[in-house]
């Protein structure tokens, strides 16, 4: 993998190295043919007008101007004329312009050095052969050529040192993750991925595997908490009617005696598969997997019939309920679920909602109230209420205030409430209603499902009990 | 019946026989098909999971076949869109494990009556009390009674199974809606108050509590 991108990265370096100085010598190779092409023209020219002795006559003087503008004037016989090379170069024997080799004046220099020409024919069969010595440019590019190469050299070495070291800081970082991921897999949930502190990409995939991992470790400890709270309140009725299973056994002596065992021993059993029950459903609402239930109704609607259902249950229990609504109110939400929520916390208000002394009717205010995109749903009781700071954990599963752990009920009733919620996107809120509690369920409503418009403002609804 | 857990179905099949019913089993899903195709039943008990043939593909294929036998669907699962589905499959009733043998019993008489023409009549009668559907009007020999609406729902539903045990379950489902459960018994305060109105100080009593199932309403010692 790394050989072929080396090995990519030097061919890349040498074709674009190779295309610059071909280039170049290709631009200086025409400028030079354009400037010669031009000259011979102009003798051309001359030895029409003013006849061969004065072409020449011009390419004597000019072969002596420089030692660069090269020239050779022969007669038809091959012979030279005029001119300071000393033959006719072979490889422009046909005619043809070009590149060609020439060994300047003996005595002065003996190597060979490189021209390029362009013959032209005079009238009279004459030829003349227009060059320039072309070996500075040779040269030139010679020189743009090594730097070429040993820039790209030093470009590739720098590159793959940086990239090599670069590729090791990154395995580095990695294999720490991996050495950490493996030690989180052998159980210790605790430990963390170290971060750089530059916060660059890997930093990144760091923190948001800190955050995956925080997340499932509160999972966990939810998870153990729950299943040791499975255990205690399982058990705990398990036992119970155990015992009274036994008891009855043991203790019964008449037909009644067994039967009435018996039924205790039902009732029990009863209470535990609504624990039982009530589990699995939050399990399946924390799942999310209760979509295709949702329907469009009227809020209001549903409150006010659960507040119905319960009214009577309430005046039995000295509690009275008012209810307050500011008409329709459409949600697209799971009926049954919501209508499960709210029976929850009026069945907890009436429960718990008793006013410490005892004394009088005390009152559950119920009041449903659109608020923006959210709908709100407020049950305030006047009874002791819960403590600020044991708020929070009234919501967990099993959590049972010491205050109710005589009442009857599964202890899941607000966790179960807090799962409808969440399901819906909403949450719940345990206030101190001065004095009481009130508890507040929040969810959001899509704009369309908003209540009609042009709702007279005379239509609120109220049972009173 | 078409239940796999053979404890369960002969415990059934011999309760259901001590309650003056009498019952066939099937073990799976496509011998309980063959036996319900050919007819015959009042209603049938179908447990959702079944081997060789699922429950819900066994009621499909009932409703396909134009079998209109009531089908009452037995399953573990129990939450909110399970009964959808089963109702949506073509069941009358879905009833989740565990349940009290009572309940079970309520749901298959009340399920074996549906075809009964007490269900289209417009007017019930239990003894002297009469309640009229159309005029929303009830009378306890011929005396009118003042009912709320709901008080009036729950009389109606309890006359059109008269005679039949009621539990609180079906109450909740079909008066109020509700297929959750309510934590505390909220029905039976429900039921007294409606009792206040019709049966206070008169000799006889119809509306009765049935002791561990629920409630029915009836005329003469039964």
């Amino acid at each position: 993998m790394m050989a072929a991108y080396v090995a990519l990265f030097v061919t890349v370096a040498a074709v674009i190295a190779g295309a610059i100085v071909w280039q170049t010598n290709e631009l200086l190779t025409r400028q030079v043919l354009t400037t010669i092409s031009a000259e011979a023209e102009q003798l051309e020219t001359l030895a029409r007008m003013q006849g061969p002795a004065s072409v020449a006559d011009a390419v004597a003087e000019r072969s002596w101007a420089g030692r660069t503008h090269l020239y050779f004037l022969a007669d038809v016989g091959a012979g030279r004329i005029a001119g300071n090379l000393n033959r006719w170069p072979p490889e422009l024997r046909d005619g043809a312009g070009g590149l060609f080799r020439y060994t300047p004046e003996p005595g002065l220099e003996t190597h060979e050095r490189f021209a390029i020409g362009v013959p032209v024919t005079l009238d009279g069969g004459r030829q003349l052969l227009v060059a320039r010595d072309v070996e500075e440019q040779r040269e030139f590019i010679g020189r743009v050529r090594t730097l070429f190469i040993a820039g790209f050299g030093l470009l590739v070495l720098i590159g793959l040192a940086g990239g090599i070291a670069a590729s090791r800081q990154i395995l580095k970082r990695i294999a720490a993750i991996t050495a950490t991921s493996e030690s989180i897999m052998t159980g210790d949930l605790s430990r963390r991925i170290a971060s750089s502190g530059s916060g660059d990409e890997l930093d990144e995939l760091a923190r948001n595997l800190n955050q995956m991992l925080d997340r499932i470790e509160q999972l966990m400890a939810g998870l153990r908490e729950v299943s040791d709270n499975i255990a205690h309140d399982l058990k705990t009725p398990l036992n119970r009617l155990r015992n009274r299973a036994e008891a009855a056994l043991r203790e019964a002596h008449t037909a009644e005696d067994y039967r009435e065992g018996l039924g205790r021993t039902i009732d029990e059993a009863d209470e535990i598969i609504k624990t039982f029950n009530a589990l699995l459903l939050i399990a399946r609402l924390e799942a999310g997997a209760v979509d295709e239930t949702m329907e469009t109704f009227d809020l209001t609607a549903l409150v006010r019939d659960v507040v119905e259902l319960y009214e009577p249950h309430a005046e039995e229990s000295h509690r009275r309920l008012r209810f307050h609504a500011d008409g329709e109110i459409l949600v697209r939400a799971n009926r049954q679920l919501i209508g499960q929520a709210v029976a929850n916390v009026l069945d907890n208000a009436i429960k718990y909602g008793g006013r410490p002394s005892g004394g009088g009717a005390s009152e559950i205010e119920v009041v449903l109230a659109q608020k923006a995109d959210r709908v709100e749903l407020a049950v305030a009781d006047n009874g002791p209420g819960i403590p600020s700071l044991d708020r929070e954990r009234a919501l967990k599963r099993f959590v049972r205030l010491e205050a109710s752990r005589t009442e009857p009920g599964t202890g899941l009733g607000l966790s179960l409430v807090a799962a409808v919620l969440r399901l819906h996107k909403g949450s719940v809120r345990l206030e101190d209603n001065r004095p009481g509690l009130r508890v507040v369920l929040s969810w959001p409503v899509p704009a369309v499902l908003h209540a009609r418009e042009g709702q007279p403002p005379g239509t609120r609804a109220m049972v009173d009990s | 019946m078409i239940e796999d857990e053979r404890e369960t179905a002969h415990f059934l099949q011999k309760a259901l026989k001590e309650s003056g019913h009498s019952a066939e089993l099937a073990h799976d899903g496509e011998d309980g098909l063959a036996a319900a195709l050919e007819g015959g039943f009042d209603v049938l008990i179908v447990d959702r999971m079944l081997p060789r043939l699922d429950g819900l593909s066994v009621v499909r294929k009932l409703r396909a076949d134009g079998v209109r036998t009531p089908v009452l669907i037995l399953s573990a699962l129990g939450e909110v869109d399970d009964k959808v589905k089963g109702l949506r499959a073509g069941g009358d009733d879905y009833l989740t494990k565990p349940y009290a043998f009572s309940e079970l019993l309520a749901r298959i008489e009340a399920l074996s009556r549906r075809g009964d023409p007490q269900e289209q009549q417009t007017r019930y009668v239990v003894g002297d009390l009469v309640l009229d559907r159309l005029s929303h009007r009830v009378t306890r020999a011929g005396e009118p009674v003042a009912l709320q609406p709901r008080e009036f729902r729950l009389l109606e539903y309890l006359m059109r199974h008269a005679g039949q045990v009621v539990t609180r379950t079906m109450l909740l489902e079909h008066v109020w809606d509700y297929h959750f459960d309510p934590q505390t018994n909220v029905i039976d305060v429900h039921i007294s108050r409606l009792r206040s109105k019709i049966d206070k100080n008169f000799e006889e009593s119809l509306l009765h509590t049935i002791r561990g199932a629920g409630y029915m309403i009836s005329a003469g010692k039964s």
